[in-house]
């Protein structure tokens, strides 16, 4: 939903003499969230073995038939790791499309709102941020099931008032700029200032935090999996395969490295996009480069 | 018929009054200064005259607006939607800090464009035609390249000058300029006075001026208010005030705006 308003502002300016120069952070973030996501998709149509599949020898090393090595009750390691790839993604997306949708949308009313409501609005986000993760995904499990859907409504709900927050505070320093007041003065409306200037204003900084927000997510996904509040098996996630991983860290290194290395990979890569769209959308960074 | 009734306005926030029972009222096309130091509410009061009083702060008395084709408007009375119709046809303003008073992120071309587009429907190639021919009006050299900059790629003075670009866009009945060449270059202020001061007698508009500096009001208005702690304590014609300032508070604006005049050795026209 706010995603296309930075291609909007592009687009509708005059055209461009110079193009946009290439940003090596986002290159170089879409190589490591490309590799992930392709291994996602991957997944969906092949894997070595069944997610269920405990035919294989317990805490087998890297080699053939099991190209990972397997885990403690034998499951193929890199079978688990590409379902993790899908479950991650899938967690961290689920949870910023929730949290950033509903965020964005209670930051502009808290943003916009004044006096007694500000109060309200602020005391009211303080206290959902306060609110632990866990016992607002034990309380969506219950109304629901335990399940990847259930997991990501509770860290998205629990993501939204964070956003909000942030949200409401950057729209109030843009409502104070002059340039609204200026567009005011020529009679622009509320609705086309949030569209035309308030949204693209906010966005760069939004942007760079919806992804921190999705790297903590696809963690929080991970524990909350491990409390069986998540992903139920046989589906892995990266976190749970983690967790049950650590206890033979030293005989197994690959069952704690595989997982890790691909949720540092999603991170950082995810956060590299993030700070190179935050590069091409500002134009007083963009010089700077 | 008056275009501007400004009469008895009091600006009030938290029990403390900010403006206090200030009158004044602008013909079509006529020129008034508004002049003070620095927090006297000056400012208020120009943002009370569009309506843009930040929230938090209540205002009494009456602002009347009267521009031919907007129709009598009440604006401390009227909602949103009706001062939304008034706002840049009936009156638009220009401001004092032109660093901020452009949207950081979007061309200036696009930011001169919204009010021709929502105004005059211009679209397309008119759109970009009369965007141009608005930056030339305010003698910008080079508009294409204007045009296509961001507010951080061109000066201070070039940035005040889309202002007033922006601000006439919708050929208002009444312009007010807050303090507009307080932030400049003083070599860049003359350029821009001179420039507001066609502009606005060019278009026939009307002007409430606001500045903190008489030499500055005596240029380009006819009459001022004087405003001390957010009262009026005298108003009258330039001429009258300079020669013969009635109360205290003006008495030492004159003395140390000639004490500056006879040290630079420098005349107001
Ligand atoms: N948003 C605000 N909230 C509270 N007080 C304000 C606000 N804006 C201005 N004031 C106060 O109102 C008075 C007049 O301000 P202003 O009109 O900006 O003065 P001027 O433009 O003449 O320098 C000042 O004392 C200032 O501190
Ligand atoms: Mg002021």
């Amino acid at each position: 939903m706010t995603a296309p308003l930075i291609g909007e502002a592009e687009a509708a300016a005059p055209p461009a003499r110079r193009r946009v120069p290439r940003s090596v952070t986002l290159l170089t973030g879409c190589v490591l969230a490309g590799l992930v996501v392709a291994v996602a998709v991957v997944s969906l149509f092949w894997l070595p073995y069944a997610p269920d599949d405990t035919s294989g020898d317990r805490l087998m090393p890297p080699g053939l038939p099991h190209l990972l090595g397997t885990d403690k009750l034998g499951r193929d390691l890199l079978t688990q790791l590409m379902i993790g790839a899908r479950v991650a993604l899938e967690a961290g997306a689920g949870s910023v499309l929730i949290g950033g949708v509903a965020g964005l949308a209670g930051g502009l009313v808290a943003g916009f709102a004044t006096r007694w409501m500000d109060d309200a609005l602020s005391a009211f986000l303080d206290i959902l941020i306060a609110f632990p993760t866990v016992l607002l995904a034990m309380l969506v499990t219950a109304a629901r099931d335990a399940s990847l859907g259930s997991a990501i409504i509770a860290i998205g709900l629990a993501m939204s008032a964070i956003v909000a927050r942030l949200a409401r505070v950057l729209v109030k320093r843009v409502l104070a700029q002059d340039y609204i007041t200026a567009s005011r003065t020529s009679g622009t409306s509320w609705p086309r200032i949030v569209v035309t200037h308030v949204l693209p204003n906010i966005w760069p900084t939004l942007s760079v935090n919806l992804a921190l927000q999705f790297g903590l997510a696809v963690l929080a996904e991970a524990s909350l999996s491990y409390l069986g509040l998540g992903t139920p098996p046989p589906n892995a996630s990266w976190g749970r395969m983690l967790q049950e991983a650590q206890a033979s860290v030293f005989i197994a290194p690959a069952g704690v490295i595989a997982p890790g290395v691909l949720l540092v990979v999603l991170v950082v890569g995810v956060n590299l996009i993030a700070d190179g769209v935050r590069d091409v959308a500002d134009p007083t960074r963009r010089r700077t480069r | 018929m008056t275009l501007l009734d400004v009469a008895g306005l009091t600006i009030r926030t938290g029990g403390r009054d900010l403006v206090s029972g200030v009158s004044f009222s602008v013909e079509p096309g006529g020129r008034l200064g508004l002049i003070g130091e620095s927090g006297s509410g000056k400012s208020l009061t120009a943002l009370a005259v569009l309506g843009l009083l930040p929230p938090g702060m209540t205002a009494s008395g009456a602002v009347v607006l009267d521009a031919p084709g907007a129709g009598r408007t009440d604006v401390l009375g009227a909602g949103e939607r009706r001062l939304n119709r008034v706002r840049g046809r009936a009156v638009s303003a220009v401001f004092q800090e032109p660093l901020t008073a452009l949207d950081p992120l979007m061309r200036v071309g696009r930011q001169v464009a919204e009010p021709l587009r929502r105004r005059r429907g211009l679209r397309g190639r008119a759109l970009r035609a009369a965007v141009l021919a608005a930056l030339e009006e305010v003698r910008l050299a080079d508009p294409e390249r204007v045009a296509r900059a961001y507010p951080h790629e061109i000066s201070g003075g070039q940035r005040q000058r889309v202002a007033i670009a922006m601000a006439l866009a919708c050929d208002p009945a009444l312009l007010v300029a807050d303090e507009p060449t307080t932030a400049l270059d003083v070599t860049v202020q003359a350029d821009v006075l001179a420039l507001l001061d066609g502009l606005v007698a060019g278009r026939g508009m009307a002007l409430l001026f606001i500045s903190h500096d008489l030499a500055v009001v005596a240029r380009v208005t006819e009459r001022v208010v004087v405003l001390r702690d957010g009262r009026a304590v005298e108003s009258g014609s330039v001429g009258e005030v300079v020669r013969a300032p009635r109360h205290p508070y003006t008495q030492d604006l004159v003395a140390s705006a000639r004490h500056l005049d006879r040290a630079l050795d420098w005349r107001t026209p």
